[in-house]
């Protein structure tokens, strides 16, 4: 055996033949390596994001060419190309009003977000807490569970014509459809958040006796928190859908009430464009709350 | 007070209310410990050995009997008492020093700076000064375990409560931590119960290994005296002959008495 004495360092202490598989895995290296040789370089795969980024544009090509087709084929659908033209006059002048009928899509956007905003607020002004006490009392959860189950599946714009009736004027009454369908997911949220908080967690603070105050600034609240971010990540989808709806009904300025004025004007290319401007905002908002919850999540 | 009965354990029982009825997890159970010693429970699991400790440590209070620490009645946790929890159990969103830091400024009304003080040193004492601002979730198993000891250590308790916290660690890691708890321990003079299930732990480590039978309704069965000399090296000991007979006691113990016990109870 040359080889072996060449290389006196090597033990073999193989008693059995290799796997077969062995044998398989070994040819199909060399012949690997002999293309690579034959090719004289060698090909590393795309980064990742290459990757996703190609997905994204053969994504949005795909369906440009789909509006493109519908459009060519229904008549009344404006292609891609005229809608781009509309859009680029509408988003050149954003904030312009010219009464309360006829403002810049910048503003109607704005108005919407106004009322987003505060609808969601004050949900989270009373449902955070109201979802901390729930968590925390067992007969409180027992009280909540019925009548949050009852509420819980209703259209958010069933409660429209209440609020007309108690604010008599449509802008509040806006808010408060906001505020109704943005208060469960954050009371739901919080509560289970609150349930989920590890007894490690609260035998720590048993040990040491923290105060109430430091139990929760402490303890409480940031493990709480995840859940909090998801309800509310949650409620604002939800109030983004809703206020669109609210809005076609309440009249006023705001991204809802341009569609239907649009389409009372006929101007399909705007209502094409407000569907977009809606979707991207939509998802401008979900991503900020994206990064938001994963600052405030911990491995422990 | 009386030294010889530091912490004691005086008629204690423990019924848990269940689905099924009562289950009485503990029988009367009588234990003193002398200040500054080092007591192991230890038995096979199920057998109440950290029921015991969690009534120490006042997270649950006992059915009947009571418990004495330096002459003052246990009624529910506090600070006199430092808990070291298996999973470490620290804040997953505070550092190394925050964690320890919280225990620290609710035991001592004294000023930040002193409080700050304390913290370092505590860190320092269980060797992570250099990780003092790491979260959790950057440093290994054995340190945050290391972490959970600075902080029952940080508030200088009068007993320190010990529930398997090397159960979860590799064997290596836990020698290590093992050889450190023996430093520290020698150090601060501190009072401990540690609950444990290995076998080569209790006996390194105790003055008195408590052994306990099989539950329910668990008793001490054996209680064995650690003549071994301090310091203790773990190297030496591998082949110390009186290292051996301890440790075949204790092993006699668990795997012939009260293996039989539990073999008997499932037929």
């Amino acid at each position: 055996m040359p080889a072996l004495a060449r290389t006196p360092e090597v033990i073999r202490i193989r008693t059995s033949p290799p796997h077969p598989a062995a044998y398989e895995l070994g040819a199909k290296a060399d012949a690997a390596r002999a293309r690579m040789q034959s090719t004289g370089y060698r090909r590393s795969p795309p980064p990742e994001w290459v990757l996703t980024a190609c997905a994204w544009l053969a994504g949005i090509a795909v369906f440009v060419a789909g509006w493109t087709l519908v459009a060519k084929l229904g008549g009344r659908i404006p292609d891609p190309l005229t809608v781009g033209a509309a859009a680029a006059k509408i988003y050149g002048d954003p904030f312009y009003a010219k009464g309360p009928n006829d403002q810049g899509i910048g503003w109607n956007v704005l108005s919407s977000l106004k009322r987003v905003g505060l609808g969601f607020g004050l949900a989270a002004l009373v449902g955070i807490p109201l979802g901390f006490m729930i968590g925390r009392w067992r007969f409180l959860a027992g009280m909540a569970a019925p009548v949050i189950a009852l509420l819980k599946p209703v259209s958010p714009l069933a409660w429209l014509p209440i609020g007309l009736l108690v604010f008599k004027a449509a802008n509040p009454a806006a808010i408060y459809v906001i505020f109704v369908c943005s208060l469960w997911p954050m009371i739901v949220n919080t509560a289970v958040g609150v349930r989920q908080v590890p007894q490690d967690y609260l035998n720590v603070a048993r040990v040491l006796q923290l105060s109430e105050w430091k139990v929760f600034t402490k303890i409480l609240f940031p493990a709480v928190l995840p859940y909090m971010i998801t309800g509310v990540r949650l409620s604002i989808g939800v109030a983004w859908l809703v206020i669109v709806a609210a809005e076609m009904l309440t009249g006023g300025v705001g991204i809802g009430f341009w569609v239907w004025d649009e389409w009372n004007n006929l101007k399909v290319e705007h209502i094409i464009i407000a569907i977009l401007t809606i979707g991207l905002v939509g998802l401008a908002l979900e991503q900020g709350l994206v990064l938001l919850a994963r600052r405030f999540s911990y491995e422990s | 007070m009386n030294p010889e009965r530091y912490l004691s354990v005086e008629g204690v029982t423990k019924t848990f209310e269940t689905r099924k009825g009562d289950f009485a997890a503990l029988a009367t159970i009588d234990l003193a410990i002398r200040q500054g010693e080092f007591v192991t429970l230890i038995g096979h699991s199920g057998c109440g050995k950290t029921t015991l400790l969690n009534l120490v440590a006042g997270l649950t209070a006992p059915t009947s009997g009571t418990i004495l620490l330096a002459g003052k009645h246990v009624d529910g946790p506090g600070p006199d008492r430092g808990v070291v929890f298996q999973n470490h159990s620290l804040l997953p969103w505070l550092t190394c020093f925050e964690n320890v830091h919280l225990a620290v400024e609710r035991v001592f009304k004294q000023k930040r700076p002193i409080l700050k003080k304390r913290t370092h040193e505590a860190l320092e004492l269980v060797g992570l000064s250099h990780a003092e601002h790491k979260y959790p979730h950057e440093i290994s198993g054995g340190m945050k375990q290391r972490v959970g000891i600075a902080r029952a250590l940080a508030i200088e308790p009068k007993v320190l409560l010990l529930d398997e916290p090397f159960g979860a660690l590799d064997a290596l890691t836990r020698a290590t931590l093992q050889d450190e708890l023996m430093r520290i321990v020698a150090q601060t003079g501190a009072t401990v119960l540690m609950v444990t299930h290995d076998v080569d732990e209790a006996v390194l480590l105790s003055d008195r290994v408590v052994m306990m039978t099989n539950g329910p309704a668990a008793r001490i069965g054996e209680v064995l005296e650690v003549d071994l000399p301090r310091p203790r090296e773990r190297l030496a000991l591998a082949h110390d002959a009186r290292f051996m007979e301890l440790r075949a006691s204790v092993l006699e113990f668990l795997y012939e008495k009260q293996a039989h016990r539990a073999r008997l109870k499932v037929a």
